[in-house]
């Protein structure tokens, strides 16, 4: 069999692809801290709260109301978006004219009530939600065994990524949104109505939030913590990636979990480290991130 | 984040504990035993210990009735942190606390051990795993209720080998109680003519995804895969085991410390086949079915596990000490309070007939289980089907081998 550095080739090709999709799970929830970030100002840390929140909803959905993983899919960010449309008007737009450090400790506050109501109400274990149908068995690649769902997941993480990279970048409600960060009355002035447009900034990223709790409902355990294990993790990429970088998040996601995945075969003690030394790194290198402008 | 966080509830958590002490006169504390219930009310482990334990030793309060001194209950949250649980154990000792339950998480457990020692005040450890609360580290005022690593590895690994399951591969959680149940258990597995073909430590609490850890696993071509880790790890790791079809191509999984609770959040779909080993099953026997029942009314939306009931049975016993001893004289002495406990045969409607070790060590049967399909389910919570039971006298670690200096005397 062949080897690369002392490990069979397929093992380390099977880790390479589960990198990549742990990293279609970064991508999704630092693109909408850096939608929220860059648009906003706002240091969104109810964003670990909201992704375990569009898990929960999706149980929800299939436990009393018997609507399946796609009605999910659809209902799911719009109702959790709509939550976070409520957060943005009564308390995150009082906030605005303050230093950030503000809006991170309100967001950070939020996300440990919401994860605690959730924890006093469902428990601590986790909540069984399964695969749907459509996408459960596996491919066999040779050198690895993929299930659909894993595929899917990195599927469905790149077309969110770049739909959104194009939303912001390449439409005129994009220009408007970007416009509005850099100079806000000269929009409002030109008949834009800025603080709605910021409200609904904020509810899609929550709604990105939402829909990567989603897909990851059947891979993890839906419990109350399951924000709080990703949510630093992201932050990492965000930073690494440049604050408020819509590209470099994406791009800094994927890379991210491949490093990640490798670190688990050569030195799976420091997987959940790995991310946090690269942080360091580029702070010290680069403090406004690979793809950020200083 | 985390650490902050904790930090924060911690303190509130204490100071309510503290304050919730009601103030008694003299003659009424005199006559009052104060049962300290300490355990996760808020973290990973909350399901497992959390307000379950509270109401089994509630439960346990009320059946023991009014025997001419009063029993008061006051329990906190120790967050799964050493620090926090000594505070804790030691304001409730100077406090008039006379014995502490519980206890999960091993290093809490045996922090609460030294000071349980250094005060001479009974504690009832139902919740940790480690063996060493009755090896190395045995305490005279200490007794281990329902279940440690060395059990559940001859039970589960134990079984696995007999089962032709003699090639072993580990994931394991990367700290003190993930070690020494890896090694627990690969101990059982050489000695009973299986290999270990390899392990893999997983960062902990930090890992949500151990896809890369299973396909390691699988590569190895080990016949079991061995999870030495707990609550949401194990729970992780059944399901993403499923995802990849490990179980479907003939490996095993042997999940070395799972609770009903866990298998009620894996889902039966899921979780369908594992082995796992518990000293407690709600629908053992008559005896248990009609424990449940009755407690279930105040539990959480959870059937009791084997810590839950652990706390039933230990507070029960306990109770029964201090009657038979005087109020007066288990107040005075956590070692006589336990001497007399470990003098006394064990019997309630948990565990059945039983007895304490010299060491400390609470002596019970043992039950190898297996998760039902979903069409073997008939009933809420009707999980297990039981594989092989372990008599009380074989399941625990022997006298001999433990290294206790109480066993030695």
């Amino acid at each position: 069999m062949d080897e690369i550095f002392g490990i069979p080739a397929p093992l380390l090709f099977g880790q390479l692809l589960l990198g990549l999709i742990n990293g279609a799970f970064y991508a999704m929830m630092s693109l909408g801290l850096a939608v929220i970030f860059g648009l906003l100002n706002i240091i969104n840390f109810t964003h670990g709260a909201q992704f375990m929140m569009g898990a929960f909803a999706a149980w929800m959905l299939l436990e009393w109301l018997g609507l399946n993983y796609w009605w999910a899919l659809v209902l799911v960010p719009i109702i959790i978006g709509f939550t976070g449309v409520v957060l943005e008007r009564l308390m995150i737009s009082r906030l605005y004219k303050l230093d950030h450090i503000y809006g991170l400790l309100l967001t950070f506050g939020v996300g440990l009530i919401i994860e605690g109501i959730f924890r006093n109400q469902f428990g601590s274990s986790g909540l069984p939600y399964r695969i749907p149908p459509e996408l459960q068995g596996a491919w066999d690649l040779g050198f690895m065994y993929m299930p659909i769902y894993r595929g899917w997941v990195v599927v469905a993480a790149l077309v969110l990524c770049l739909a959104t990279w194009l939303l912001i970048e390449k439409t005129r409600l994009g220009a408007y949104l970007r416009a509005a960060t850099e100079n806000a009355p000269l929009v409002q002035a030109f008949g834009v109505n800025v603080p709605r447009m910021v409200t609904l900034t904020y509810g899609f990223g929550v709604a990105l939030a939402a829909i990567g709790g989603v897909l990851a409902a059947p891979i993890y355990s839906v419990n109350p913590q399951m924000g709080t294990n990703l949510i630093i993790v992201v932050f990492a990429v965000v930073v690494i990636g440049g604050m408020g970088s819509i590209i470099g998040s994406i791009v800094t996601g994927f890379g991210l979990g491949i490093v990640e995945g490798l670190t688990k075969v050569f030195w799976p003690e420091a997987s959940a480290t790995v991310v946090f030394v690269i942080m360091a790194i580029v702070l010290v290198a680069r403090p406004a991130g690979l793809f950020g402008r200083a | 984040m985390q650490m902050t966080r904790r930090a924060l509830l911690g303190t509130g958590a204490t100071a309510a504990a503290v304050t919730s002490l009601p103030r008694l006169t003299r003659a009424q504390a005199a006559n009052t035993i104060r049962i300290g219930v300490m355990n996760d009310m808020s973290g990973t482990y909350k399901d497992n210990t959390g307000p379950g334990s509270v109401a089994c030793t509630q439960q346990a309060i009320s059946e023991f009735g009014q025997q001419g001194f009063n029993v008061e209950l006051i329990f906190a949250d120790h967050q799964n942190r050493p620090d926090v649980g000594v505070n804790l154990a030691r304001q409730w000792y100077d406090q008039g606390v006379d014995m502490i339950m519980d206890v999960p998480t091993s290093s809490v457990g045996l922090a609460v051990n030294n000071v349980s020692r250094e005060k001479n005040k009974a504690y009832i450890n139902t919740g940790s795993a480690t063996s060493d609360l009755t090896g190395a580290q045995c305490s005279p005022t200490m007794v281990h209720w329902s279940y440690d690593t060395y059990m559940l590895s001859r039970s589960t690994g134990g079984a696995m080998v007999k089962a032709g399951g003699d090639t072993w591969f580990f994931i394991t959680a990367d700290y003190a109680f993930g070690h020494a149940l890896e090694r627990d258990t690969g101990n059982f597995v050489k000695a009973s003519g299986g290999r270990v073909l390899g392990q893999v430590r997983t960062p902990f609490p930090a890992t949500s995804d151990f896809s890369s850890f299973l396909v390691q696993a699988q590569s190895s071509r080990a016949k079991v895969i061995g999870f030495a880790n707990a609550g949401s790890d194990t729970i992780n790791c059944v399901k993403q085991a499923a995802e990849f079809g490990i179980t479907k191509r003939g490996t095993k999984l042997a999940a070395l410390l799972m609770f009903i609770t866990d298998v009620h959040s894996i889902g039966l779909e899921t979780g369908q086949g594992l082995v796992c080993t518990e000293s407690f099953y709600w629908d053992l026997n008559d005896r248990t079915r009609a424990f449940t029942q009755r407690v279930l009314p105040k539990m959480p939306n959870l059937y009791p596990n084997q810590i839950h009931a652990g706390c039933y049975s230990g507070t029960l016993h306990y109770l029964k000490a201090v009657q038979a001893m005087g109020v007066a004289a288990a107040k005075a002495s956590g070692t006589e309070a336990v001497n007399r406990m470990k003098a006394m045969p064990t019997d309630d409607d948990c565990f059945g007939p039983g007895a304490i070790r010299v060491d400390g060590r609470k002596i019970c049967p043992s039950y190898l289980l297996e998760v039902k399909t979903p069409a073997e389910s008939k009933k809420p919570w009707d999980y297990y089907k039981v594989l092989q039971t372990t008599a009380a006298e074989d399941a625990f670690r022997p006298l001999s081998e433990g290294g206790c200096a109480l066993a030695r005397t």
